[in-house]
């Protein structure tokens, strides 16, 4: 089984219009994971139907008992976190704070305190209007743990296409080169990175990169807006060749990319030109994934 | 007075505003500006200035000692990260999972685990004219964005007095790094941009910044492109849609080749100096 991961490092370059545009040219043939859990929006353009929602537990929260706390303060001593304050006399949890590492139960001499197991979000496994079945997620608002979601997500799209004998996954990834973004790319086969010749796009790329070499895993590239300025566009194609990523497509500025996004189509639904641009850009990806 | 540049969804101008905010109020009064977005920092690429200060940025971390160690196991069993194990004869750490708790080191009967200092990033502050500019970034391979976010407050509350006016451009989403930014601020001003993608993000976003309680409002970017359902969605909640930054192809080519707005574009500087006012209006009604 191949898995391909789309991430961009910065927000904004159109990974997640290319990985849906991606997720109708590859049809049923393919398993689409939403890795991106905390602004996911691939579901907007790919109309889900959302027929399996569970929800998530992962990682713990302190939770005092008023009752039996004889307020000590030795909870408040040992948390890094300053996540016990006292509160009108008492010491409660900041449930902001705590990170649920369970010290302040442990040494807590009345067992005041129990930690309980946290609901983090949802995940769902959804049927697309592509005939696909796309597996998402929705982290709970200002939630930690969001790499173990993403892991989830990675893994659960991994048994549904074992069972219905499909060969590729598509991943859109996240933002980022944090705890997320390592998720996303554990198990890749083959990584494209969507950027635009901008200094961001540029410093972001170089940083992304380095981790996805960490990982050993292929990539390949999209240069998104590709006209907006030569010379950072010369940059990014000489770092490219440097690197030894396959450059995927150039593809000009346009705002047809928001026009399609407007009317909750992909580029290759909404448009002629680019659709020919993302399709030969596609097959250059499984032909890539096909002979690693 | 601190204000959070936020998002839910990435590449909707936060660093444009940010830096253009600065700089702009900055020709008038002293501002920190501070890149807290430690993944991905870009507001250092559109900021000169003179090197102020720099310095390595370090997480604490157990290492083991192997010649007092009993192999008790009790490390492993307060670990809930797994971030400590114990595998036939010996310890093993894991960094990258260690969320920096003590409980294994401090636990420890034969004190065979003690703190040191791990490296996971650097901070960098540097200064022209009125302005200081301050970004911390991540080390590539290190996860946790969240310690060097804190470090890099920490940094800037030692060095400034709270009244000097503080913009923090913050991680785009609505987990950990992003509560981490806003939860200390005195207002958050969400940009978002008029596409669908746009609007549900921004409702993440206005979801996070609700359930920490602060004062909000929202900077449209990219107005004139997509759809009119941003501003229907603030007009029904409410919500004060303070500024709107219009779309150009223009626009998207100063940025790219790092420039700054409000010089070169009228169109802009008129929003960034609307923005300013705002703010300003804001610390005097904090200030009375």
């Amino acid at each position: 089984m191949k898995e391909i991961v789309v991430i961009s490092g910065k927000g904004g370059t159109g990974k997640t219009s290319l990985t849906a545009s991606f997720a109708v040219l590859g049809g049923e043939d393919l398993v689409v994971a939403d890795c991106d859990v905390d602004a996911a929006d691939m579901h907007l353009l790919l109309e889900p139907d959302f027929a399996l929602s569970e929800e998530f537990y992962s990682g713990e929260l302190a939770v005092i008992d008023q009752e039996l706390c004889t307020g000590c303060g030795d909870c408040a001593a040992v948390c890094r976190y300053d996540a016990i304050p006292v509160v009108d006399g008492r010491y409660v949890v900041d449930e902001i704070g705590c990170e649920g590492c369970g010290y302040c139960a442990r040494i807590c001499p009345t067992e005041a305190i129990t930690n309980i197991e946290q609901n983090v979000g949802h995940w769902y496994r959804s049927k697309l209007r592509t005939g696909a079945t796309m597996i998402h997620a929705r982290l709970k608002i200002g939630a930690d743990n969001s790499g173990k979601l993403v892991a989830k997500v990675k893994n659960e799209a991994k048994i549904v296409a074992e069972r219905d004998g499909k060969g590729l996954i598509l991943v859109d990834g996240s933002p980022g080169v944090g705890c997320p973004v390592v998720s996303s790319l554990s198990g890749a086969s083959l990584v494209v990175l969507v950027t635009e010749p901008t200094v961001s796009g540029l410093h972001d790329l170089r940083r992304v990169h380095e981790l996805v070499k960490m990982f050993g895993i292929p990539s390949g590239c999209i240069i998104n807006k590709s006209d907006l300025n030569r010379d950072v566009l010369a940059d990014l194609r000489r770092f490219l060749d440097e690197e030894g990523i396959v450059l995927l497509a150039e593809i000009p500025y346009d705002e047809k990319f928001t026009e399609a996004i407007t009317s909750g189509r992909t580029i290759v639904e909404h448009d002629a030109d680019l659709a020919g641009l993302v399709r030969d850009c596609w097959r250059k990806i499984t032909k890539l994934v096909e002979d690693d | 007075m601190k204000i959070a540049i936020a998002s839910g969804k990435g590449g909707t101008g936060k660093t444009t505003l940010s830096t253009n905010l600065a700089v702009f109020m900055a020709q008038t009064e002293p501002v920190v500006l501070v890149d807290l977005d430690v993944e991905e920092p870009n507001s250092g690429l559109f900021v000169r200035g003179d090197a102020v200060h720099d310095e390595p940025k370090y997480k604490m971390i157990p290492v083991w000692q192997e010649d007092t160690c009993r192999l008790c196991g009790n490390c492993q069993e307060v670990c809930n990260f797994n971030a400590v194990m114990m595998l036939g004869p010996s310890i093993m750490v894991f960094p990258e999972l260690c969320h920096g708790c003590y409980a294994c080191s401090e636990l420890c009967p034969t004190s065979s685990l003690p703190m040191e200092p791990k490296k996971m990033g650097d901070l960098r502050h540097i200064r022209t004219g009125n302005l200081d500019f301050i970004e911390s970034r991540l080390l590539i391979s290190e996860e946790q964005a969240v310690p060097l976010i804190k470090q890099t407050i920490a940094y800037v509350d030692d060095r400034f007095s709270a009244d000097t006016l503080k913009i923090f451009d913050s991680p785009p989403g609505t987990s950990c790094p992003v509560i981490e930014v806003t939860k200390g601020v005195d207002l958050v001003v969400l940009v978002t941009e008029p596409t669908p993608f746009g609007l549900h993000d921004l409702k993440l976003a206005v979801e996070t910044i609700r359930q920490l309680g602060k004062q909000f409002v929202v900077v449209l970017n990219r107005y004139g492109i997509g759809d009119d359902q941003v501003e229907k969605y603030c007009e029904a909640e409410g919500i004060q849609l303070l500024a709107r930054i219009p779309n150009s192809r223009r626009i998207a080519e100063i940025y790219a080749a790092g420039g700054l707005l409000y010089r070169d574009v009228p169109e802009v500087g008129v929003v960034v100096e609307e923005i300013a006012e705002f703010i300003r209006s804001r610390r005097e009604v904090g200030r009375s």
